[in-house]
């Protein structure tokens, strides 16, 4: 249908449905997978990913075929999820208790428990959201610094700072609880 | 917080907070998002089509009303 990417991109740029269902079906799974690492929740992530896509839809025609619709779409998706964070500040329960489920499926040391395990996802869902978002993606993911940067539109200092910042956070909440990591 | 207390903080949290493995949507989420955009095509309803009967069969028998009618169109 399409003669190549940039062709796609271009049309997607002009507001043509067809090419932004093209963009949909070929990111779609990228910008879910990006999303679930950061809400942790399926269903979460299937209505952000929604709301992404609407997002990138509604900015189209800022959108510049040049810089490339990966790397843009994932912005799109990290600050949506943010978004999610936010207003979800209150799920720290329902987060704790999915997050020692999939603990409990995954090799775990055995030292550490899982009531340890739970306080420790409790008091992750206790962070500031733009903290969370920096540490989960840094740290518990794994992503290179520079890719969290250029997704929180924020500097590799800017991510560090907050990495820093979040896991002092967290040993503070974990030790008031009696906890000393 | 020392680099060595930083590592502990960090393989708690990979213990408390394991590697996501679900990483496709369980449907497909393209209508969703059609409805989200309200990008249907049209398509009229019964009732659009009843409305044009109406005003054809009403044009037929009172022609004199089709000015007005344009008028307020």
């Amino acid at each position: 249908m399409w003669d190549g990417e940039s062709n796609v991109l271009d049309e997607f740029r002009r507001g043509n449905v067809d090419a932004f269902e093209s963009l949909f079906r070929l990111h779609q799974r990228a910008v879910y997978a990006w999303i679930m690492k950061i809400v942790r929740n399926p269903a979460a992530a299937e209505d952000v990913t929604i709301e992404t896509f609407w997002r990138i839809h509604r900015a189209h025609a800022r959108f510049q075929p040049s810089r490339g619709f990966e790397g843009w779409a994932r912005s799109i998706a990290t600050h949506a999820a943010l978004d999610w964070l936010r207003g979800h500040r209150r799920e720290s329960e329902d987060f704790a208790e999915q997050a020692t489920e999939l603990a409990a499926n995954a090799i775990s040391d055995p030292a550490i428990s899982s009531e340890i395990r739970r306080k420790t996802a409790q008091a992750f869902a206790r962070l500031p959201p733009r903290l969370r978002i920096t540490a989960t993606l840094a740290v518990v993911e794994e992503r290179p610094h520079k890719e969290v940067a250029e997704a929180l539109g924020i500097s590799v200092a800017a991510v560090k700072v907050r990495v820093f910042r979040a896991l002092r956070r967290l040993r503070k909440d974990l030790q008031q609880q009696g906890i000393t990591p | 917080m020392n680099p060595h207390d930083d590592e502990r903080m960090r393989q708690l949290l990979h213990h408390a907070l394991p590697p996501i493995s679900e990483l496709e949507p369980t449907r497909d989420l393209w209508p969703a998002l059609l409805r989200k955009l309200d990008v249907h095509p049209a398509i009229p309803s019964w009732i659009d089509w009843a409305l044009v009967a109406g005003l054809i069969v009403f044009a037929a028998c009172a022609p004199a009303s089709v000015p007005v009618l344009l008028y307020y169109l």
